[in-house]
């Protein structure tokens, strides 16, 4: 493991930003931190980083036990959510300032910062200040100011909250391909699932100050280990009484279940028509339609409950009212501690699940 | 766009603050009808005073005496409060031990002293330069120890993570950012520079504007006092448009304004 935390513990007076907080990391990897805010996932970054001091634990970096090393001397790369560019400073002074510590040399600098600026895609804005650039632009500097020394692991702080929508999107595909050219270990901090999804090859998911399961975002997604991450992790409804649905049983000490929309079949109710699978749909009543861009995300309700489903862009859009058959496909079902998956038993056996 | 320029001429008048002081003039000018010039002296009869005291050469000796002494004394406090200023606010616990002692000084105004000054110092200049000092250091102090305190935190931190010693930091992150609000400071400390070097020089002293203005009264020349009040007004405005054009030019990525 390229890098170590072991049982950290760190408290802001009465509250727990770390409760035993214990994972490593590979070299090269791109790890997500994703939680809800207050979750302690900033905290974590800046104890990496050496911003905040652990009260308990060891942090290894390249097996080097880093806990007196000042942020310094960790050899890292930081950027974060407020940019912190020197406004003082033009782009190219803000890019050469790790540089200049260094001591490199002028030519080697200017090499350096042209080259960086040609990464981030920002060639010829070496004369700019910051209060000249848009926030997305902004954020490239930091990340190049933030690689000009040559870091050993990039660490960024929630780098898009501040950044609109749209931009935010194709920072992070950008920020992706950047950090796969240059093949750096990366953690960043988010509390945006899609984020973390789209860009980590690997997410560590926080909560209350713990971690609650680390894994490649598909695994997380599929198999949810804990309450907190089938609830966390997609767009999930969480519902009680779920054995009343057609094709689900009571599964012991479990109470409540998460569905998802990608778990339910919304289909047109037809009089004379013919569902496969009957016995196990629910019939339902069109609450609300919204159009996604891609489908319409439709509110069902089947009387006990209103699940939230998705209809693709067909030939009529759904509306309100409207009579509907809904399959549920599976659910996880959940006590304080764990989590299962659990199928519809009233569809044909060796039907394939898809989600 | 030529419209435009059209409909902005009156706004721009108005900013530009010639109005103002035609209405000033205008108010001065007519409220002095209804006095003779010993009470109160029109416009006019002071614009005389300043004429007459040019033409001797008092006015102009007075004006150089009087700012000779601020520019001294203001320097002199700007190089002492600033770097003292810096190494307060930088350090914690000497801002603590300095805070204190600092709010109790602050209610004491530099024309409080000015006996104790001359006894100090003697009734030269020495003794007003002293005064400007003690003036103009509280507000560039108190403002430079601000300045550096309020540094943004995350800047300093990024340039702790790019590897930069804390003696570098306080050079490259925490001076920087400070000068906004040492700029202010240094404004701040010329105007108190300039209000407590009247009051001394009114209470001692055979030379400036201060003494020109408390020493009409011995001949019944109210039109001079006026004299010494306007250049006063004139000087004082002139230096702090001066410093702030100096600094918005010069001081501008540090957001100066």
């Amino acid at each position: 493991m390229y890098i170590r935390l072991e049982h950290i513990n760190k408290s802001f007076g009465s509250m727990k930003a770390s409760d035993d907080v214990s994972f490593g990391i590979e070299k090269g990897r791109l790890i997500g931190l994703l939680g809800p805010s207050g979750s302690g996932k900033t905290t974590i970054l800046r104890m990496i980083a050496g911003l905040e001091k652990q009260d308990s634990g060891d942090i290894f970096i390249e097996d080097k036990l880093v806990n007196d090393l000042p942020s310094s001397k960790r050899g890292i790369g930081f950027v974060f959510q407020s940019y912190a560019l020197f406004p003082y400073l033009n782009v190219y002074s803000n890019i050469a300032y790790g540089l200049k510590i260094q001591k490199k040399d002028k030519a080697f600098i200017d090499n350096r910062v042209k080259e960086l600026l040609e990464l981030v895609g920002l060639p010829g804005l070496e004369k700019r200040y910051p209060d000249q650039l848009s926030g997305g632009q902004r954020q490239r500097v930091a990340l190049a100011r933030a690689l000009a020394p040559n870091p050993e692991l990039l660490l960024l702080d929630e780098p898009f909250a501040a950044i609109d929508a749209k931009v935010r999107k194709e920072l992070r595909t950008w920020l992706r391909e950047t950090i796969d050219k240059i093949g750096i270990t990366s953690i960043f901090v988010t509390h945006d699932q899609d984020e973390a999804i789209e860009v980590a090859d690997e997410i560590i998911i926080t909560n209350n100050g713990r971690v609650e399961q680390t894994g490649a975002p598909d695994k997380i997604y599929l198999n949810p280990k804990t309450p907190f991450v089938a609830q966390f992790i997609g767009q999930s409804t969480v519902i009680e009484h779920y054995s009343r649905l057609k094709g689900f049983e009571h599964v012991k000490g479990k109470h409540k279940a998460v569905i998802r929309p990608e778990f339910i079949e919304i289909h047109k109710f037809t009089d004379n028509g013919h569902h496969d699978f009957e016995t196990a749909m629910e019939d339902g009543t069109v609450a609300d339609v919204s159009f996604r861009g891609s489908a319409y995300e439709v509110k069902v309700d089947i009387g006990t409950l209103v699940l939230t489903g998705r209809m693709p862009l067909g030939s009529e859009a759904p509306k309100k009212g409207d009579k509907v058959k809904v399959l549920i496909r599976q659910l996880y079902t959940f006590d304080d501690s764990s989590t299962e998956i659990v199928g519809n038993s009233a569809l044909v056996s060796g039907e394939v699940y898809y989600i | 766009m030529e419209q435009t320029r059209n409909t902005n001429l009156p706004e721009k008048i108005l900013r530009c603050g010639i109005i103002s002081w035609i209405i000033v003039v205008t108010v001065w000018g007519l409220g002095s009808l209804g006095y003779d010039e010993y009470f109160l002296p029109s416009p006019k009869e002071t614009l005389d005073s300043i004429k007459t005291l040019w033409k001797d050469g008092t006015l102009q000796a007075d004006i150089i005496a009087s700012v000779w002494r601020v520019v001294r004394g203001w320097l002199l406090a700007v190089v002492t409060a600033v770097p003292l200023g810096l190494a307060v606010g930088s350090f914690r616990p000497i801002r603590w031990l300095i805070e204190p002692i600092l709010s109790f000084f602050r209610f004491v105004p530099a024309i409080a002293l000015t006996t104790l000054f001359l006894m100090w110092f003697g009734v030269g200049d020495k003794s007003k330069i002293a005064l400007i000092v003690y003036a103009s250091f509280f507000p560039i102090f108190v403002n430079t120890i601000a300045g550096v305190a309020s540094t943004d935190r995350s800047l300093i931190e990024a340039a702790s993570c790019m590897g930069s010693s804390k003696a570098r930091i306080f050079f490259t992150v925490m001076v920087p950012s400070a000068v906004s609000n040492i700029f202010t400071g240094v404004r701040l400390g010329l105007s108190s520079s300039i209000i407590c070097i009247i009051a001394a020089e009114m209470l001692v002293g055979s030379d400036g504007l201060g003494y020109l203005i408390n020493s009409s009264k011995l001949y019944y020349k109210t039109g001079w006092a006026f004299a010494g009040i306007v250049s006063l007004a004139v000087i004082g405005f002139a230096a702090d448009r001066l410093l702030q054009f100096a600094g918005r030019k010069s001081l501008k990525r540090f957001g100066v304004k």
